[in-house]
């Protein structure tokens, strides 16, 4: 009897998307991480220059590039960019039109 | 898994409205104003506006640094005078769009006056209004929207005036386009402001807007993050509900929506309407100037 895969197996995650973070200008007041639509991102251990904890990607399989840390972040150091099939992230920025 | 990528921190798409070498900018952290510039960079960028032809003007204040920031023709004018200096600007060039980017405290505080004539005339000017309830860069002083028995420093035993209905006074002065989101809505805020965008006449949207430093600290409201969650668990979206019933008590219910979405003549069509009437051929040379590309 042939074994049913896990159900996590059955679905292949793509790398849809990535966030890019301005470490230095970061203010640590964490709208981003509250506010992630697949709950991927969170407070790093390291301080940046400011003294404040910025964000980190916990899983970059599970962004979705949505750029909704990008909307929120008062501080303009978070935005997301949706990536094409794996494409290198040197690709031109996708543009969303969902709003 | 897949290893860490890299893309350039210049590609964020508020950069390209943004002054950058003046970041990072003053504003605390939690405060709500950057996050309704990003809104706004989104709009612009959606629009397709020749940028060259958008203006940007301010009040002063933490959100009258808006101007500042912006890499646009951005003029930071002085306390309550940034609608009079944009009417100003509006009526020398109408091909000019006029953003008013102020707060509570400069637009209907110190420029009361100005907010509710510049409604009645019906000027093109597209105004937001970043709302967080005090006078955020003078201490915390009460202004003309905090609400009954919040704490400031000016009442400290809570206050008792009742504070400013701001759709409900701009529907009555005659504005056509009225709206009110807070900072957690933040689609809906680049959405609304596309539309003030496009939109002929007096288009004003209020945003409610974290000040954890000062209101939210004296009131006991949280951090910036708390402050947000409260506005996403306290907003009811109600498009087109009649202004009078959306004024906002210290921590209740906060109606949100598109509540006044009207036509009517804007002061450019009405005076070009008019004194081409009554001048005819002595106006005709100047009126060219004055109609919109």
């Amino acid at each position: 009897m042939p074994e049913e895969a896990p159900p996590e197996a059955k679905k292949t995650k793509k790398v849809r998307g990535t966030v890019v973070i301005n470490l230095a200008r970061c203010k640590g007041c964490g709208f981003c991480i509250a506010f992630c639509p697949p709950q991927v991102l969170e407070f790093a251990e390291d301080y940046n220059p400011q003294g404040y904890h910025p964000p980190r990607l916990t899983d970059p399989d599970g962004c979705t590039g949505c750029d909704l840390c990008g909307l929120y972040c008062p501080d303009f150091a978070i935005y997301g960019i949706m990536l094409k099939n794996g494409a290198p992230p040197s690709a031109a920025r996708e543009k969303s039109d969902e709003s | 898994m897949s290893a860490p990528v890299e893309a350039p921190l210049a590609a964020n798409p508020v950069e390209a409205v943004l002054r950058s070498f003046r970041m990072p900018h003053i504003w605390c952290p939690g405060c709500g104003i950057g996050t309704t510039v990003n809104c706004f960079a989104r709009a612009l960028e959606q629009s397709k506006l020749n940028l060259d032809k958008v203006v940007v003007v301010s009040g002063i204040g933490c959100s009258g640094r808006v101007a500042g920031y912006l890499d646009l023709d951005s003029f930071h004018t002085t306390h309550g005078r940034a609608i009079p200096f944009a009417t100003g600007m509006k009526i020398a060039n109408p091909k000019l769009t006029v953003v008013v980017y102020s707060g509570d405290g400069d637009l209907v505080g110190i420029g009361g006056n100005h907010f509710i004539h510049a409604a009645r005339r019906n000027l093109d000017l597209k105004v937001i209004c970043i709302n967080n309830f005090t006078y955020g860069m003078t201490g915390g002083q009460m202004g003309p929207t905090t609400p009954v028995s919040a704490l400031s420093s000016t009442t400290p035993f809570g206050c008792f005036e009742p504070g400013f209905n701001l759709p409900h006074l701009a529907e009555s002065a005659g504005a056509v386009y009225v709206a009110r989101w807070t900072t957690y809505h933040v689609r809906q805020l680049a959405h609304t402001m596309g539309e003030m965008l496009r939109k002929n006449g007096f288009s004003f949207l209020e945003i409610i807007s974290p000040c954890p430093t000062l209101y939210g600290q004296r009131n006991r409201l949280g951090d910036g993050l708390a402050m947000m969650k409260h506005f996403k668990q306290q907003s009811v979206l109600r498009h087109g509900a009649p202004t009078k019933e959306v004024g906002i008590e210290l921590q209740g219910p906060i109606a949100v929506g598109k509540f006044v979405d009207i036509e009517r003549p804007s002061f450019l069509d009405v005076m070009n309407e008019q004194l081409g009437r009554t001048l005819e051929a002595e106006y005709a040379g100047c009126v060219k100037d004055h109609v919109p590309d």
